[in-house]
């Protein structure tokens, strides 16, 4: 026979300033370890977000960083002429070879100055990449020194909108359009065509040449022949896996901080617990006398008051996750290493974060209750109703 | 009669509670210490770089290079002592995952520019004699296990294929935030195997006056203005600062974490402080009865508190500094990392003051507690 939760509820009640501080601590480190991780999701989401499972990107052999890599003409052209790049309804091969430079530019506000990805990319960039969508003004016209800017871009650099000039590479740009992709890193970039970009800046080389496959399912067999083409001297990844190995060495290390810190904040809190529930064991020994003596088992008393340290971690739990939600969706900033330019992002509260905090608050409350709930259970009948 | 011993019998009333809340304090001062440290050798990459040193590098970013021509007008420019000048090589040894600064230096010219790298004699012999040496940092030779003389090869990224070096010096920092994981090699074995295609990716001026620094920047700027090649000057402190910046708002993370974390441990602490007073009510009315004063027992009180947390805060400072306080894995994503004395000493400052909050509100319980009130509720 289990004894009534309401007992414990009723419990509880007794003592609100000790049920209250406690949870308040676990709230704490619930709300600390949701927030942390949160950070390392939106990290994460941003760069995987920026690759698509359908396209390929390519780099030069052993380059692993857009930055590092060079593909030249000639061989871009190659690559659009094989048969596994899709086409649009035109025929024309949906590629899009692609500069990419960094350049710094002064920040919003006088915080300095920040390096901003520079894509130059060509018209059909749109259509490879689905998820990039031009939600204001238009896109560049071929042959100008206009650009298109993604929309977090816009928000944290001044002369970002439509109709101003941005100066870079010692030139002036006219901003034409702001396009969103789906709060991806590319959001952080600036984009021009790639023919206006090559000469301003690395010459008559493109970066990286991605393009969209005609069967998506046949990723092994187009990155097999195109490593294996004599003529090129290229690596293949799928467009998405190479976005997010590109991050993985920072939200690694995000995952590892918000363990870590979450970690010792809960021995910290745990051992708050224990003393909680100790005390609550000692000052009602006469009540689990009684409970013994109506004919509850040791094991329903167990049971009660593992459940009644559950409740007050779970309270804590439900607070911790409340204080964290307004974080969602706040946007901050680092730096990418592999190509020195800051991607911007926002922190992303998501429901299966809450249920981890959650569960991670009731281990805490297993834990913490698990060792008075057992001197309670183990009292014996007398020395309890004699209040030892 | 002394107090003294009335705190510690108090203490040891109910040794397993005491236990429990000093470690819970110990652990908050462990987080603390670690967390205040990341803020503190951050801090201190950004005073690392020199006053009397310019950076030159490319208008258009730190990617674009430099013309070799530039060194010789640099040279010229009144109040600049010596030029040197170096590239970044982003070459990766075996895994990615081993990452590690490497720079490809004017081993003549750079070393004498900077006297923070020190490199026994022999071994700077051995390094300038040599086109493919390696100069390597006493960190990174331990991280890898290399020995002097070893033989490594890096896989070039933005210049394809092998590349083999052969350490032949090793060098120590003069101070622990400049870093000891830098690989060096020379600028001439970069330039030779890129088919003479490689630039400088910076100039570094070395400057009589510190004074002048933001004269001279301007000038060397004013001095490229119109060249292909333009160029933007700051101190190398100033350089090293705008990588800091690029982490984003680490700091106020970190200092937000921080606070989060002392608030909880807050709670814990004075949560435990009230349990052990409700139940002393008894014991604090006959104290009275017999003629202790209020004031002597919000003493008491306070003292246990404080103690607890002092000693919690010592427990915990103690630890992180014997545990992280040399750990290299922090050490090679931020040189300088160590649990200084000041932070120790700030923990133990706050260590009394959380005591102080937390056994605040139970001291002036018992010291205000009426007698007859206290007797007939124990009664």
């Amino acid at each position: 026979m289990t004894i009534p939760v309401i007992y414990n509820l009723r419990s509880l009640r007794q003592r609100p300033v000790a049920t209250l501080t406690t949870a308040f601590g676990m709230a704490l480190v619930v709300g600390v370890f949701v927030a942390m991780m949160a950070l390392s999701n939106g990290f994460r989401s941003a760069l995987v977000g920026t690759g698509s499972e359908d396209n390929v990107i390519l780099l030069r052999k052993g380059a692993l960083a857009e930055m590092n890599s060079g593909i030249s003409r000639q061989d871009a052209n190659i690559v659009a002429g094989m048969p596994f790049v899709a086409t649009d309804e035109g025929g024309r091969p949906l590629v899009s070879a692609e500069t990419f430079v960094v350049v710094p530019l002064y920040r919003s506000e006088g915080r300095g100055l920040a390096n901003v990805v520079a894509r130059g990319v060509g018209l059909t960039a749109f259509e490879v990449r689905k998820d990039v969508e031009i939600v204001e003004g238009r896109v560049f016209r071929p042959g100008s020194r206009e650009v298109v800017v993604g929309r977090t871009f816009t928000r944290r650099f001044p002369n970002s909108g439509i109709g101003e000039r941005l100066r870079f590479a010692g030139q002036d740009w006219t901003v034409v359009g702001h396009f969103e992709a789906g709060g991806s890193s590319f959001e952080s970039e600036i984009w021009g065509e790639n023919e206006q970009f090559m000469p301003v800046f690395r010459g008559e080389v493109f970066q990286v040449v991605t393009f969209r496959m005609a069967d998506p399912g046949s990723f092994d067999g187009v990155k097999a022949s195109l490593e294996g083409d004599a003529r090129l001297y290229v690596d293949a990844f799928r467009e998405r896996d190479f976005y997010e190995d590109q991050g993985s060495m920072l939200s690694q290390l995000l995952d590892f901080v918000a363990v870590f810190i979450a970690g010792i904040m809960a021995i910290g809190a745990v051992f708050g617990a224990i003393n909680t529930m100790y005390a609550a064991v000692s000052s009602r020994a006469p009540e689990i006398g009684v409970l013994r003596c109506l004919g509850f088992s040791p094991r329903s008393v167990l049971g009660s008051f593992l459940l009644e340290a559950v409740l007050i971690a779970l309270l804590g739990g439900v607070v911790g996750c409340l204080f964290v939600l307004p974080v969602n969706g706040l946007v901050t900033s680092t730096t990418n290493w592999n190509s020195f330019s800051e991607v911007a992002f926002a922190f992303r509260v998501t429901p299966r974060l809450l249920v981890n905090g959650l569960i991670f608050s009731v281990v805490m409350g297993l834990v913490g209750g698990y060792f008075p709930a057992r001197r309670a259970a183990r009292q014996t009948v007398v020395s309890a109703l004699r209040g030892d | 009669m002394s107090y003294a011993r009335l705190v510690l019998a108090n203490l040891g009333r109910n040794k397993r509670r005491t236990v429990l809340t000093v470690l819970s304090v110990a652990v908050a001062f462990f987080l603390f210490a670690t967390l205040r440290s990341v803020v503190t050798a951050l801090d201190a990459v950004a005073e690392v770089g020199s006053e009397s040193r310019l950076v030159v590098t490319h208008a258009s970013g730190i990617t674009f290079l430099l013309p070799q021509s530039h060194a010789p007008r640099l040279a010229a420019v009144d109040g600049v002592d010596g030029v040197t000048w170096a590239n970044w090589f982003g070459g990766v040894y075996i895994d990615t995952r081993n990452f590690f600064a490497q720079f490809a230096i004017d081993a003549e010219s750079y070393l004498p520019m900077y006297p923070e790298i020190l490199v026994p004699e022999d071994q700077l012999q051995a390094f300038m004699a040599e086109r493919t040496a390696a100069l390597v940092g006493s960190g990174l030779m331990e991280r890898f296990g290399w020995q002097l003389g070893q033989t490594i090869t890096l896989q070039g990224t933005y210049l394809p294929g092998d590349w083999e070096f052969t350490i032949r010096a090793v060098y120590t920092p003069d101070d622990p935030s400049f870093g000891d994981e830098m690989f060096h090699f020379h600028y001439d074995y970069l330039y030779e195997r890129s088919n003479r295609q490689m630039s400088p990716g910076w100039f570094v001026l070395q400057l009589d006056d510190p004074d002048a620094a933001a004269r001279l920047s301007q000038e060397v700027d004013a001095l490229f203005e119109n060249s292909t090649a333009p160029t933007k000057t700051e101190t190398e402190r100033a350089f090293q600062t705008s990588f800091v910046t690029m982490w984003g708002n680490v700091g106020a993370l970190v200092q937000a974490i921080g606070t989060a974390v002392f608030f909880a441990i807050l709670f814990v602490a004075a949560n435990t402080m009230m349990m052990a007073a409700r139940e002393r009510i008894g014991e604090v009315a006959v104290m009275k009865t017999l003629g202790f004063q209020d004031r002597a027992l919000f003493g008491i009180v306070l003292a246990e508190a404080v103690g607890i947390c002092l000693v919690g805060g010592a427990v915990g400072l103690a630890l992180a500094r014997a545990t992280l306080g040399s750990a290299r894995l922090i050490q090679s994503i931020l040189p300088g990392f160590t649990i200084g004395i000041d932070t120790v000493t700030t923990g133990i400052g706050l260590a009394a003051l959380l005591g102080v909050l937390t056994g605040l509100i139970p001291a002036l319980q018992a010291s205000r507690l009426s007698v007859v009130e206290a007797l007939r509720r124990v009664a």
